[in-house]
């Protein structure tokens, strides 16, 4: 059985272990140069007081290999689960051949469990490998703002990608036991796993550790917007900020009064029609408004990612589960 | 008579429709068996239930005294060339024959080159690329080598044109001398069947209609033409399959085990083809009532 998953698999494992191998000389010849760099540019801009001119500088770097990778790992799961996952029972169920296969001296349980375990592993491998190359390479770029902790730069590093391809894998194995078509299983793998993914991240994510919320006095540095319109009416003041923790995923920020109200009454009178907006802000300043954050700090960067990934390989798990059930009791 | 498939009661059921129902069946030993009826007659149904590839729905089946695809060991005592012939296209005719020397422990490689040699099948040609004939030898040489004691066809010549046919029945024939292993070949053609089984079974709307020896049953059918007469009035042992009547003239198609002694009737044998085409054009009401079966 296993010299059969493997013929029927050579082809695809040829080409994604070419891809990778692609991939890693392209990492190798230009890694080592991009850490030089942001060794002498960006990790000594403090002292010569030019980040922001050093940190553009380094990241329009690679930018075509950057937007591969980024393309490359956003796509990967969803590309192991239509071409990997999806075929793997709908194209026998479509020609016919589980007729062959399963009159052969094995047990249609052995027959899925080798399919699966195989595929499935090698699909993990191959992600796994590829977050690998990618999270060393893309280490300088990380050290950057949010860093690794960005919402859609944390589904592209470390673990998770091995916990996207098991669900991706298990999932297109499922809707082409399903729907026993090849290529309408591969429309609908990739329609649930972008939704699944994509809520995940937006919706879930954030909470699976209880995010931290801190209360501090407004930073004025971190405001990027003051005005009237408020929350609190039409004419209270409104002040936005957009904070600055490195490393850390901010999930919300708010602006309060000393005692901890979002409505912060009326501006000031440093803020009238003819005033400027230095002496606007200073008088916000004087008003003793406090900031309320509400984050996940960075340092909870492989927390959150075990946590994800153990997640999605328990849905792998329970797919896998169910094929093995179904194709037991109701498929022929 | 032991017998390779035993089937008490079995039904399958599609959704709302039935495909077999009620189908209480047995198939000797030994035999070359032809499974014949109309399309939609359970045929592929019966033949998928008897390797595991369906479950039942209600009833009981046992092939070779055990329940299909119950394990490993079974599954290696039961070969099957589904309809059409499936094969993996992408793979050569040489990977088909590694396949079943991985998934067969009794997979006898001897038997399966010198097959595809003597078919001159290229090993190094994709089975995509094999005409339906040459495609139905590669998955009847993939039935044999795994040696099984019960081998089950289903529609194997339906797609084949007569030269092939021809082939292919033969390459059937040697083998079954060869291995001597009981065969159940399906068809809604009795002319394809009639030169190599020596049982048949009538399978119209899940009902076995008849089940016999070839010999038997040309022996015991005859084809009366007399004198118009009603049917009900024949003797006790001669069972009417079929009739018809003109305005002076009568044709009956009876089974029976005696001599016909009625100087009124002329008798003549009844071909194999015509047999089977009067047991199947009965009408729906009569075939729900199965007919004995005939047994020596």
């Amino acid at each position: 059985m296993i010299w059969l998953t493997w013929r029927q698999f050579r082809a695809q494992t040829v080409a994604a272990a070419g891809l990778l191998a692609l991939l890693a000389i392209a990492f190798a010849v230009t890694g080592p140069q991009l850490a030089h760099l942001y060794d002498t540019t960006v990790a000594t801009c403090h002292a010569q007081h030019d980040c922001q001119n050093a940190i553009n500088a380094f990241q329009s770097r690679d930018s075509f290999l950057q937007s591969l990778v980024r393309l490359l790992m956003l796509a990967a799961p969803a590309l192991i689960g239509i071409f990997w996952g999806a075929p793997l029972i709908a194209h026998e169920l479509e020609a016919g051949t589980q007729r062959l296969a399963w009159v052969q001296s094995v047990t249609r349980f052995r027959w899925l469990a080798v399919k699966l375990g195989l595929a499935g592993l090698a699909s993990m491998a191959a992600a796994g490998l590829l977050s690998l190359m990618v999270t060393w390479w893309s280490g300088p770029f990380d050290r950057i703002g949010a860093g690794r902790m960005d919402p859609s730069i944390f589904s592209e590093r470390g673990i998770v990608p091995v916990g996207y391809a098991a669900f991706a894998f298990a999932l297109g194995v499922t809707a082409g036991l399903l729907i026993r078509r090849t290529v309408p299983a591969m429309a609908a793998t990739l329609a649930v796993f972008a939704a699944v993914v994509s809520g995940f991240a937006g919706k879930v994510r954030f909470h699976l550790i209880p995010p931290l919320h801190l209360t501090s006095p407004l930073n004025m540095s971190w405001v990027t917007q003051t005005g009237i319109g408020g929350p609190a009416g039409p004419n209270s003041l409104l002040v936005n900020i957009t904070p600055n923790v490195p490393g850390a995923w901010i999930g919300s920020s708010s602006v309060t009064t000393a005692a901890g109200s979002t409505s912060l009454g009326p501006p000031p009178s440093g803020c009238g029609e003819n005033s400027t907006y230095r002496a606007c802000t200073a008088a916000i300043g004087r008003l003793h408004l406090r900031q309320v954050l509400v984050y996940q700090p960075g340092s909870r960067f492989w927390a959150l990612q075990w946590y994800e990934t153990a997640i999605y390989l328990a849905l792998a798990l329970a797919l896998a589960g169910f094929c093995v059930w179904w194709v037991r009791r109701r498929v022929s | 008579m032991t017998a390779v498939l035993k089937a008490q009661g079995l039904g399958r059921r599609y959704r709302r429709r039935w495909a077999l129902s009620d189908c209480t069946l047995d198939i000797p030993a030994g035999q070359v068996v032809g499974l014949v009826g109309p399309n939609g007659a359970g045929k592929t149904t019966l033949l998928h239930l008897a390797v595991g590839l369906l479950q039942p729905t209600a009833g009981t089946i046992e092939v070779l005294g055990d329940r299909p695809a119950a394990s490993p060991a079974q599954l290696a005592r039961v070969g099957f060339v589904a309809q059409d012939a499936p094969t993996y296209s992408g793979l050569t005719v040489a990977d088909h024959l590694r396949l079943g020397a991985h998934l067969n422990p009794g997979w006898d490689a001897a038997t399966a080159s010198d097959r595809i040699e003597r078919l001159g099948l290229d090993p190094r040609q994709r089975a995509g690329k094999l005409s339906g004939g040459q495609r139905a030898q590669l998955a009847l040489t993939l039935a044999l080598a795994k040696k099984p004691e019960l081998l089950l066809l289903d529609e194997p010549v339906a797609s084949l044109d007569p030269l092939a046919r021809r082939e292919f029945l033969q390459g059937l024939m040697e083998a079954v001398v060869d291995q001597g292993l009981s065969v159940v070949l399906s068809s809604h053609l009795v002319a394809d069947l009639e030169r190599v089984c020596d049982y048949l079974i009538v399978l119209v709307a899940s009902r076995v209609q008849i089940a016999g020896e070839v010999e038997h049953l040309r022996a015991t059918h005859h084809l009366l033409t007399g004198p118009r007469r009603d049917p009900a009035r024949l003797p006790e042992d001669q069972h009417v399959i079929s009739a018809s009547h003109t305005d002076r003239q009568t044709t009956l198609t009876v089974r029976t085990e005696a001599p016909i002694h009625d100087p009124a009737w002329v008798v003549s044998p009844v071909g194999l083809e015509d047999l089977v085409l009067a047991y199947m054009s009965r009408t729906a009401a009569d075939a729900r009532r199965p007919e004995l079966e005939v047994q020596r």
